[in-house]
């Protein structure tokens, strides 16, 4: 696709003005890098780092059966999820693969929507369609905001104190008492904002969503407040590598159509207890019957990198495929994602990746790799 | 190096032949393309190198290249110094960056490959 097709989020001006490397993600244009990807990393980790991903799709429900009908289409409770919180879960096909992971936010109906489902820019027209296809109920209605809106993250150890002088969330909720995964209204620098204690970087931070017009107004006010920390902007590169180091599934490697959740280990996010969602059944019989690969951590020999579909050897055999790999920053370590069968998924099981020509050495390590320092 | 006196690849290699020696290496311009190097793979004294076909790789978070000879010959001297730390290559590309050093065949010549201002010019177009 030529770069004038491309979809441009709010502050695709920005980022051309700070220099970025501007790349193709699903269809958008979004900066990869501003200048380094292991200096962004560091700096999220050590300070604060500030990410566009007004790209994601932002969902919302409207309608009185629109949780209950949600709750038929994920693999986790949201009927019943408390007003103001928010869930990790996954749409499922008939067969438990995953169609998509996504947040689901339960917001305050005042707002007009019940719901907002987030869920991954490669997947917004998929998801559309899916829910289109097993219909919403009469009353019902799922409106795509993602054009209209623009979602910006903040996020490492510097990021909640920063904010938290900028914002003001109704109710008089100082920021840093929003506690992990609740959402709440308010302002961010000024500008009406829905603010949520949520993440993709292993750290603590916030993730906020204001009208597409104002989304360049808080990217600068947050990067002028944050400054002094030693805060960046930070592209997709950085927020892969960070996602890694904290063992955070990424769609398209540990999640496809192909791969369950019970597979990725998601069970967390998993209840086949509730009432029917798609896919259960399948789940259901994959919990019983067992499944044939999972999701692991491996640490490999050396500097070089496993890279996506790279085979995973143990004796020469191949017994599974890496699913995502970097050189992680902080670890200073060669980390990838594979899934394995499950004899060869216990920790310390020796194994090897395929890197081109070269076996290289790989344990199977405990994840995530990353664990921020509780504070 | 001074690179105006150097010879350059399309794929962004460089080239300095003193007598049937060459020395090796990648332009500032691959090294900021490629960013955040991590590791990079050289053959060892006595392997033989062709034009064209790649004598290593480079890897970077982002991505895997293959690095090209743009001579024929063999492998005399390997920089130890960039194998044990590859942000040698990243901060002085032209000079302690170099890579591998080439006995190349006498008569070997230079003039196929680009001039420092042809090779600018690629850049410059984008290619």
């Amino acid at each position: 696709m030529a770069q004038n097709d491309l979809l441009k989020t709010p502050l695709h001006d920005w980022h051309v003005g700070a220099g970025a490397r501007l790349v193709d993600f699903a269809g958008w244009s979004m900066p990869v890098q501003y200048r380094s990807i292991v200096e962004e990393h560091v700096a999220c980790r050590s300070a604060a780092g500030l990410f566009d991903i007004s790209h994601m799709g932002r969902l919302y429900l409207r309608g009185d059966r629109a949780g209950e009908w949600l709750d038929g289409l994920v693999t986790n409770r949201v009927a019943t999820l408390p007003v103001g919180r928010a869930r990790y879960a996954l749409i499922t096909n008939e067969r438990g693969g995953t169609k998509d992971d996504v947040l689901v936010y339960r917001l305050t109906e005042e707002q007009g929507y019940g719901y907002l489902v987030v869920v991954n820019a490669a997947n917004r027209e998929k998801i559309l369609g899916w829910f289109a296809e097993h219909g919403p109920p009469s009353g019902v209605d799922v409106v795509d905001r993602t054009f209209e809106t623009g979602m910006i993250a903040f996020q490492g150890p510097k990021a909640v104190e920063v904010a938290h002088r900028l914002t003001e969330l109704e109710g008089g909720l100082p920021l840093a008492e929003l506690r992990y995964y609740r959402s709440a209204r308010g302002r961010v620098a000024g500008v009406p904002a829905l603010v949520s204690r949520t993440g993709y970087t292993g750290e603590d931070g916030i993730e906020v969503i204001v009208n597409a017009d104002r989304t360049q107004e808080v990217w600068e006010a947050l990067l002028e407040a944050a400054k002094d920390v030693g805060a960046r902007p930070c592209g997709l590169g950085a927020r892969d590598t960070l996602r890694l180091e904290a063992a955070l599934p990424l769609y398209g490697h540990e999640l496809t159509e192909e791969i369950t959740p019970l597979e990725a280990r998601l069970d967390f996010a998993v209840k086949l207890d509730k009432p029917d969602f798609i896919g259960k059944e399948a789940l259901v019989r994959q919990r019983a019957e067992g499944v044939s690969r999972l999701r692991v951590g491996l640490v490999l020999e050396g500097k070089r990198i496993a890279r996506q579909d790279m085979p995973v050897l143990a004796s020469g055999q191949k017994v599974g495929f890496v699913s995502s790999g970097t050189f992680a920053p902080t670890l200073q370590k060669s980390i990838a994602m594979a899934f394995v069968q499950p004899g060869y998924s216990t920790q310390g099981s020796q194994l090897a990746v395929q890197v081109r020509q070269q076996a290289v050495s790989a344990t199977v390590v405990e994840l995530p790799f990353y664990k921020r320092p509780r504070s | 190096m001074d690179p105006s006196q150097l010879r350059f690849s399309e794929t962004h290699e460089w080239i300095a032949l003193d007598g049937d020696i060459a020395t090796i290496g990648i332009t500032q311009f691959a090294v900021e393309q490629l960013t955040d190097l991590v590791h990079i793979e050289l053959p060892g004294p006595g392997e033989e190198v062709r034009a064209g076909e790649p004598f290593g790789e480079i890897e970077s978070v982002k991505a895997v290249s293959d690095l090209y000879s743009p001579v024929d010959g063999t492998v005399v001297e390997v920089n130890e110094r960039v194998r044990d730390d590859v942000s040698v290559v990243s901060n002085d590309p032209y000079g302690e960056g170099w890579l591998i050093k080439v006995r190349v065949k006498p008569g070997t010549s230079l003039d196929d490959l680009l001039t420092h201002e042809q090779y600018q010019q690629q850049i410059a177009e984008g290619a």
